[in-house]
């Protein structure tokens, strides 16, 4: 019986097919099951496991080196607040302590009613625009402690439910992008690689009994 | 100096609201350097980047060009790889560039696969690049259906497939060898060199040439007018134009495309078209001119223009594009000890000078920071930084497998040479001066 629900196993599948080893899909794979669970639940890293071709456990020491892929549960928004050098500089570390005392959290902790986890952030690439906050990844614009008591009003409220999607840093592709690679195309590449890997294993096994 | 009337190469569509679809692009000369290069030679395209003396811009500016010759020469299986883990702290030109132009990245790929004869190429894209990933593998369907990807593009006989990939948030994962690892599905672990380049041993232990995306975004424009009209522009080794990514404390920060070479870090900062000067009644104290893994500058080196080697011989680096202006309310102690604590943070814990002494380094900078410092930390400081890269020189000795440990010392040594005093106030006052 799978975890992963239909939906979610099909595209799995889909992504699956597109790389060459089956391992490569294991981090796109990790955020699916992300979208559907909000963190890595142990039965989802089995599967994705059993998707790519590798123990469970395998996937747990890669999952657990990738700041975006949780182990742990998580809260309904995770709200990272940047502190790196450029958002420093905008009151970072102000805007910080701001979130803790306002949802009663330390960085790395989560409400108790489970609707926010609060994540210190390293630098997010938008840094023309402090203090940096990502909801769930998605861009929340330049923030100060009173835009962010409204945010965390809004997301609250479920005024933000548009822009600010569940979990899964690929929901949106998922949901409004298709996933078209050209079906013939790959199949002939997968083709042609085995081929030149045959000729590769054959011309080293020749080597080797040259020298023997 | 000044700014120049240069071409913008890679930001010439970014101010319409729909840059980043098919149609835009198509209307604005999209895919006609493709179409161009198809026409020629794969060695008479990648003759024109070579020509182009296109240095890479993800950081550590290699030329292009002289990377894809590194392939072995008729090998049967390669990866093309465009490197778009944009993490380097205060550095947000490729998450621009993804979001709002993901074709012209896209045409850059087709071109540099047509010319490395490569028919699988990845583009690794940052995982906090939500709408970055949305838009870009709608840029590859999109380039699907209008016949630019896939089998036979453009009629040319030609075949090449585009995987867009997530990361999953490490910033090792920037350096190539890490992301190789990561698009493998592993921890994203540096690889051990040599090999110094995965033209010999890449992805799957094939063939793989690994190349940023700002630099890939440059090639269809070099197709189109020439490697020669390119290397025109900027001067000596420093050939385009490039992104900066200007922020901290100026009055408008962004990413600026500027001609290299030809515009100084003093109009970059103070120009009312580019930075318009300090926030606010404060002056300059410091900046940082490419990125966190470069040592600093002070307010004397602002006449010194952007330029590869200009700025290398000034004893740092241009490294990707990222200048940091630091102003007179800045505290310099707290701002090394943040930037020491991300490199703490995401040390990838392989090699231990970078693994321990990046912790044992953040923990000597809080304690000054929060006035439990001593005056002999700022010995220690240094002699740690000497463990991890020997002479604190620049450019740095290496004890790791990557940079990410040579990097570490850059901004603690910067402060303590620059700002002496300042950390001799937080010990001798027992807390920070700023406060």
């Amino acid at each position: 019986m799978s975890h992963l629900n239909a939906e979610i196993r099909q595209r799995a599948e889909a992504l699956v097919a597109l790389y060459p080893e089956r391992r490569s899909a294991l981090i796109p794979l990790c955020h699916l099951a992300q979208e559907q669970d909000g963190w890595l639940r142990p039965e989802a890293i089995s599967e994705i496991g059993e998707i790519c071709g590798v123990t469970a456990a395998e996937v747990k020491g890669t999952a657990t080196f990738y700041d975006m892929l949780h182990t742990e549960p998580v809260g309904k928004y995770v709200v990272a607040v940047c502190t790196n050098i450029a958002c420093l500089l905008g009151g970072a570390l102000e805007l910080l302590e701001h979130a803790e005392s306002r949802l009663g959290v330390r960085a790395g902790g989560t409400t108790p009613d489970g609707v926010f986890t609060l994540h210190e952030a390293e630098c997010l690439a938008d840094c023309d625009k402090t203090v940096c906050v990502q909801v769930n990844h998605r861009y929340v614009g330049g923030q100060t402690p009173e835009t962010f008591d409204a945010l965390v009003d809004d997301l609250r409220a479920g005024r933000l439910d548009e822009t600010v999607p569940p979990h899964g840093t690929l929901v949106r592709v998922r949901r409004s992008v298709g996933l078209q690679a050209d079906r013939a195309s790959i199949a002939a590449e997968r083709a042609r690689e085995a081929e030149a890997k045959a000729a590769r294993a054959a011309a080293t096994a020749g080597a080797g009994e040259n020298k023997a | 100096m000044a700014i120049t009337d240069a071409p913008k190469i890679v930001t010439a569509r970014l101010d319409h609201d729909d840059s980043y679809t098919l149609e835009r692009y198509l209307a604005t000369g999209g895919y006609d350097g493709l179409r161009k290069a198809l026409t020629m030679t794969p060695e008479a395209v990648a003759a024109e980047v070579d020509a182009a003396s296109l240095l890479g811009r993800g950081g550590a500016g290699f030329p292009a060009g002289r990377k894809w010759s590194l392939l072995p020469a008729k090998a049967p299986l390669t990866y093309l790889v465009i490197n778009g883990d944009e993490s380097e702290p205060a550095t947000f030109k490729d998450h621009m560039l993804l979001e709002g132009d993901p074709h012209q990245i896209l045409e850059g790929v087709l071109i540099s696969a047509y010319a490395l004869q490569v028919s699988q190429a990845f583009i690794y894209i940052r995982g906090e690049f939500a709408v970055g990933l949305e838009r870009m593998q709608q840029a590859v369907n999109d380039a699907y259906a209008h016949g630019a990807v896939g089998a036979n593009i453009f009629d040319s006989g030609f075949s090449v497939d585009v995987v867009v990939h997530p990361g999953a948030g490490a910033y090792i994962c920037g350096e190539e060898t890490a992301l190789l690892e990561s698009l493998e599905g592993k921890r994203g672990f540096p690889r051990i060199k040599p090999p110094y380049f995965p033209a010999a041993i890449g992805l799957y232990g094939e063939p793989t040439v690994v190349n940023n995306v700002e630099t890939m975004a440059n090639i269809p424009w070099i197709v189109n007018n020439g490697g020669a009209a390119f290397a025109a522009l900027g001067a000596g080794r420093s050939a385009g134009t490039r992104l900066f990514a200007l922020a901290g404390n100026v009055r408008k920060p962004g990413n600026y495309e500027l001609e290299m070479v030809k515009t100084t870090f003093r109009d970059l900062i103070y120009s009312p078209l580019l930075g318009g000067g300090i926030r606010g009644t404060n002056t300059l104290k410091a900046f940082i001119p490419g990125g966190v893994s470069a040592p600093w500058f002070g307010p004397d080196q602002v006449e010194l223009p952007l330029g590869q080697d200009e700025v290398g011989d000034a004893g740092s680096m241009l490294g990707s594009g990222s200048i940091v202006v630091m102003d007179s309310a800045t505290c310099m102690v707290r701002a090394a000890w943040r930037i020491t604590k991300f490199f703490s943070r995401e040390s990838c814990g392989q090699c231990t000078p970078c693994r321990e002494g990046s912790g044992w380094l953040e923990r000597i900078m809080y304690r000054i920071e929060s006035g439990d410092g001593r005056e002999e930390d700022l010995d220690l400081l240094m002699d740690l930084c000497d463990n991890i890269s020997p002479g604190v020189a620049w450019p740095p000795q290496q004890t790791t497998i990557c940079v990410l440990g040579p990097s570490i010392p850059s901004s603690i040594a910067s402060g303590i040479r620059m700002f002496r005093d300042e950390f001799l106030v937080h010990v001798k006052e027992g807390g920070c001066p700023f406060d």
